[in-house]
């Protein structure tokens, strides 16, 4: 208590030459155990770089929606292959594959929305993809990589939840069942069993839409954060209930990105204020703000071993290494 | 005359010549031994009469008839020191109070460095090691026989209690350990216990005794300034013996009323200081206020108003005495109606030292929290006017210790005394003395509080962990048992998060006209607060924009009021105020000066010009401003975010060149300290002389001389500052003048902060005008000045006043030396 404060930290490099607001970032291990992971970032001009975090340079650059925004960037672990959703109504599958950059395959997306869609991939070559679906509330749920529907969840009529704002899709380790956590225009947060298509839980965690939300299946626990003030920790328990476990208040509205390291020890938020908050996630402790960037954060993710980038509409990506992993 | 008698009186004169007479040995040892019969305590004692006779009429004779015999050879009359042993116990035994008479007079008379007077000085010391000092004062208090002699009484008290002077000015440096003071008086201290006790005894025993002498001695010992040492030894004990004994008291009480008048209020001070508390005092001094006038004078005036010297447990000892009993309680009531018309009367604010205003409002505040509602509600009239009119007067004064003083009175006070009104809440800073006055408004524990708060806390502390768990387990934890290994957690230490502020959406604007329009028409509340914050930058970035509008900018400052409740609006506007003067100083001070004698002003913007004004000049005169003018413009840290990561990253490379650079030889280290022009120097002119022109012109609402004294007091210091300032300039002389003529005007203004504001004038104009001209040009007003200084030095109330008095006494001192100096070669 008596020792000051630590000051506030530094980024350890940042990454200049995005060229224009970074709304998409997403950590790509190393396929063949090149040390050091890429960094791939989705910029508003509609281009995917794809960073080394060794140089520190851009190693290449993906043009595949058409100068519109990439909001949304995912790597499937079998074989090198990216996805990448745009607003030009896309998400393209991309092969990274032996320094290859091709577009291998393109799913058309029918919802204008900033929904970013989500993944879930048990090791197999079949895949499920979450994206909003066409009716303004709907999500759709595909087959990849066959592309087939194979069902879109719609919440009972008078619900009105609104748009589905962000997707996650987990499967629990004890049932195979594979279940959806939508957050939604209305601030709520809704639990999804997609094989029987229902409803299981929802919750009311906000008052505005929900901009983002991770969650940690092993403590079943997750946070969200929305266009308002509070941050919302919510759990499952056994009958798959949702639960608000607590709010708490940020200094100043708007979330727009919210992850949680991988080794569930911290999480960070990225804020409309241009602030990046971390937080220690099994005590909501607020652990650092790191004033960096000088326009609103986009978007943050974590690699595996703990590196944190943050993409601004500053055009900068900066990474930090705060409290290394153990 | 029957023959007995004269057996007696012949036995005395038989040995009285023998031993004048004669040199054998053995026929002085039989002579003396046979005198000792008289003194009863032997086997063969003579008769109760001739004992009594003895002791009345022949003992003094006898004993200075002894120690006039006193000489080494006499004493080797026999050997092994029997003789000596042998001529002390006539003094040791007999009667003790003319022993000591003869004693005391024997040294008084012997020569001063001499034999005998050592062998008479350790006789005493003896004498009083045996305890015979107490069968002195005995010997005074069991008077069965008649009044006594009042004369052998009076010298009888001088010699006790002046004993430690009197052997101090005849041994000088061979005087003995035991009659130092502070040896002695407690040894005092202890026999008159001793003597007590045997007068409690032969009181049981159902004889009459008399504590008077007792009381004298205790009188005159505290009159003489040792109530510490004598009732340091005395209080404590008598506090054990009167407790559950009510003999002890009334011995106790008779002990007090009978000191003499002229030495009650040492005893009674001694007392208050020695007594750990109230019930103590109570028991010790009984209904003393109520039977003696002078004690109730003492209590009741002298201690509370007349004296400020007491300490806090001093202070609540005795009005908690005065509280204990019924009787008394009417004083208390009393006491306080007066303290209060004390604290209320105008003058004494002014004229009453800051200590002993602190000193009554405290006690005040005792009294308050000793009397009940019921007593409180019986007077409450009168207290109300006398307190009212002191917290007018009181918040009027320009001293904030005074006006403090009056807030927490009032607060405290009027809850007390009219607890249904509506509740007077001041806004002061906590300090120090605001708690101590607070915790004494609080009513008094009783006697065995502490022992009932000891067990309270256990509990508490017991408590304490179970809520950190349930606090850390608060509502945000998931289910229990997953998160015990992730306990190492709790070692991440957060980082310094106080960039996390609020952000402004609205945008600054980026040109000082554009704050300007936004200062006057804009609506829009953040843009007017972001154009608030940004116009010290601007102003400073861009001198030569600013001075197209300076004025117009001074003037909606000036005007400025704060419509939202922006953080540290008064220093922001403080600050640019400040700016806009400094870069175009003629202008805006001209602009400024004439505001301050404006109508439709309010007292805070008046004293915003003062206090601009003298910020700016201070940072004009400030040498070298020109090379570091943009750091003043101190940015908004949220606005730079690499801001903060600079000193870091310059202390590294530091640091990394530090280390890499050899250094052969250490030159002078330090930078040269900034040299310039002192660029106040054109404009001091326009800061100074407008201010000095009208203060003796009352406006309708502004009245310098008549009740806005704060603003004057003020305008003198700004006026002291600002000549300060312009040391070095040309235009300091004639300032110097006009400043001692404006303070020659005002020299015996009634407010303390006015007085002290002329008086730190004086000494910048003694500061700032060169030693030369000081002489040539203004001797009269320095002359003047300094016969002023002298009576402020001595006379003044305020302690402050008469500081700065002196201090520039000392200026002129120096400045004479210094005149001296360069006369001389």
């Amino acid at each position: 208590m008596a020792a000051p404060p630590l000051p506030p930290p530094d980024p350890q490099f940042v990454l200049r030459g995005a060229q224009s607001a970074v709304h998409a970032l997403h950590f790509c291990e190393g396929a063949q155990g090149q040390g050091r992971p890429l960094l791939l970032s989705g910029s508003l001009r509609g281009l995917v770089h794809i960073w080394s975090l060794q140089t520190r340079r851009v190693v290449a650059t993906l043009d595949g929606h058409g100068g519109q925004c990439v909001t949304w960037l995912q790597t499937l672990p079998q074989g090198p292959q990216l996805l990448s959703q745009g607003r030009d109504l896309k998400l393209c599958v991309w092969d990274l594959a032996e320094g290859r950059n091709a577009i291998v395959d393109s799913v058309l997306l029918e919802s204008m929305g900033f929904c970013r869609g989500s993944v879930l991939a048990g090791g197999l070559q079949r895949w499920m993809l979450a994206v909003p679906g066409r009716g303004s509330d709907e999500v759709q749920i595909l087959e990849m990589p066959s592309k087939t529907s194979v069902c879109s969840l719609k919440p009972e009529a008078q619900a009105r939840p609104g748009m589905p704002m962000c997707l996650q899709l987990w499967q629990a380790d004890s049932s195979p069942r594979p279940l959806l956590l939508a957050g939604y225009e209305d601030g709520s947060v809704a639990l999804w069993d997609v094989s029987s298509r229902k409803v299981c839980s929802r919750v009311a965690c906000h008052t505005e839409p929900v901009m983002g939300l991770d969650f940690d299946s092993q403590e079943a626990r997750g946070v969200s954060g929305s266009a308002e003030k509070t941050l919302a920790v919510w759990s499952l328990d056994e009958q798959q209930a949702l639960q608000v476990r607590g709010t708490h208040v940020l200094t100043n509205p708007g979330i727009a990105d919210i992850k949680i390291r991988p080794d569930r020890r911290i999480l960070a938020t990225a804020g409309w204020d241009h602030c990046v908050r971390v937080f220690h996630w099994r005590t909501m402790k607020p652990l650092a703000v790191l004033a960096f960037h000088s326009a609103t954060v986009h978007c943050v993710a974590f690699a595996a071993d703990g590196l944190l980038a943050t993409g601004s509409g500053d055009q900068r990506i900066s990474v930090w290494s705060l409290y290394p992993c153990t | 005359m029957d023959p007995e008698v004269s057996a007696v009186r012949l036995t005395v004169w038989e040995a009285v010549h023998i031993l004048s007479s004669s040199e054998d040995g053995g026929r002085i040892f039989c002579t003396l031994g046979s005198l000792k019969r008289y003194l009863g305590e032997t086997e063969n004692s003579a008769l109760p009469e001739e004992q009594e006779e003895f002791a009345r009429i022949h003992f003094s004779t006898f004993l200075r008839c002894l120690v006039g015999k006193l000489s080494p050879d006499w004493l080797e009359l026999l050997p092994d020191g029997q003789m000596e042993e042998l001529w002390a116990s006539f003094f040791l035994e007999g009667p003790a109070d003319q022993a000591f008479l003869v004693l005391m007079e024997s040294i008084e008379g012997a020569a001063s460095p001499s034999f005998r007077l050592m062998k008479m000085a350790r006789l005493l010391a003896r004498f009083l090691s045996v305890g015979r000092m107490a069968a002195v004062m005995e010997g005074q208090c069991q008077q069965q026989a008649g009044p006594a002699f009042p004369l052998l009484q009076e010298t009888l008290l001088t010699k006790v209690v002046g004993l430690p002077d009197l052997l101090g000015n005849r041994l000088q440096w061979e005087n003995l350990a035991t009659f130092f003071p502070q040896n002695y008086f407690p040894l005092l201290g202890e026999e008159v216990l001793r003597v007590l006790q045997v007068v409690v005894d032969s009181l049981r025993g159902g004889l009459d005794c008399s504590v008077s002498f007792l009381s004298q001695v205790l009188g005159k010992a505290c009159v003489h300034g040792r109530q510490k040492e004598v009732l340091g030894v005395l209080v404590p004990r008598l506090t054990v013996l009167t407790q559950g004994s009510c003999l002890w008291q009334r011995v106790c009480w008779c002990l007090v009323e009978r000191v003499p008048d002229w030495a009650m209020e040492a005893v009674l001070k001694g007392f208050v200081e020695a007594a750990p508390g109230p019930e103590v005092l109570s028991r010790l001094l009984g209904n003393l206020v109520t039977k003696s006038k002078k004690a109730q004078f003492v209590m009741t005036r002298k201690l509370l108003f007349l004296q400020y010297s007491c300490t806090m447990p001093m202070l609540q000892s005795l009005l908690g005495y005065l509280a204990m009993d019924s009787q008394r309680r009417s004083l208390l009531m009393q006491a306080l109606k007066e303290l209060l018309e004390t604290w209320g009367s105008s003058s004494a604010i002014r004229h009453v030292p800051l200590v002993q205003q602190c000193y009554v409002s405290k006690a005040i505040l005792i009294c308050l929290a000793h009397l009940g509602e019921a007593e409180l509600r019986d007077s409450q009239d009168e207290l109300l006017a006398s307190l009212m009119e002191g917290v007018k007067s009181r918040l009027d004064s320009s001293l904030p210790p005074v006006r403090r003083l009056g807030m927490i009175v009032a607060e405290v006070a009027s809850a007390r005394i009219h607890p249904e009104g509506p509740p007077l809440k001041f806004q002061y800073e906590e300090d120090e003395l605001t708690r101590e006055m607070l915790a004494l408004a609080m009513p008094q524990p009783t006697a065995d509080g502490p022992s009932e708060a000891g067990p309270s806390f256990a509990p508490v502390s017991g408590e304490t962990p179970d809520r950190e768990t349930v606090d850390r387990s608060g509502p945000q934890v998931g289910p229990e048992g997953s998160d015990s290994e992730l306990d190492s957690d709790d070692e991440f230490v957060p980082y310094d998060m106080s960039v996390d502020r609020e952000q402004r959406s609205s945008k600054a604007p980026s040109y000082v006209r554009g704050c300007l329009e936004a200062l006057t028409g804009s609506k829009d509340w953040e843009r007017w607060e972001a154009a608030l914050r940004a116009l010290e930058g601007l102003i400073f970035r861009s001198p030569a924009a600013t001075q197209e509008v300076s004025v117009e900018l001074a003037k909606v400052l000036l005007h400025l009021e704060e419509k939202t409740a922006v953080a540290g609006f008064e220093g922001l506007r403080q600050r640019t105020l400040v700016a806009v003067t400094v870069t175009d100083p003629a202008r805006v001070a001209e602009y400024l000066t004439a505001q301050f004698y404006a109508l439709n002003y309010s007292l805070r913007q008046r004293m915003d010009i003062l206090d601009v004004l003298t910020l700016a000049a201070q940072e004009l005169s400030r040498p070298g401003r020109l090379g570091k003018a943009p750091q003043r413009g101190s940015p908004d840290p949220g606005s730079q975010p690499g801001g903060a990561v600079v000193p870091a990253w310059r202390a590294v490379v530091e640091e990394r060149v530090r280390r890499k650079t050899r250094w052969f030889s250490k030159g002078s280290v330090g930078r040269a300290p900034a040299v310039g022009p002192n660029e106040f120097n054109s404009v001091a002119g326009y800061f100074f002389f407008p201010l000095l022109q009208h203060f003796d012109r009352p406006l309708v609402t502004f009245d310098l001389l008549g009740g806005d004294q704060l603003v004057l007091g003020r305008l003198a210091h700004t006026l002291g500052a600002l000549m300060y300032l312009a040391v070095n300039t040309t235009v300091a002389v004639p300032m110097g003048k006009a400043l001692l003529e404006f303070v020659w005007a005002l020299r015996f203004h009634g407010d303390a902060y006015v007085r002290r504001g002329l008086l730190s004038a004086v000494s910048a104009v003694l500061l700032s005008v060169p030693a030369e001209r000081l002489l040539a040009d203004l001797l009269d007003e320095l002359l003047e000045a300094r016969s002023w200084l002298g009576d402020v030095a001595e006379k003044d109330p305020d302690e402050d006043c008469r500081l700065l008095a002196v201090k520039a006494l000392l200026l002129l001192e120096k400045l004479r030396d210094k005149l001296l100096l360069l006369s001389s070669p």
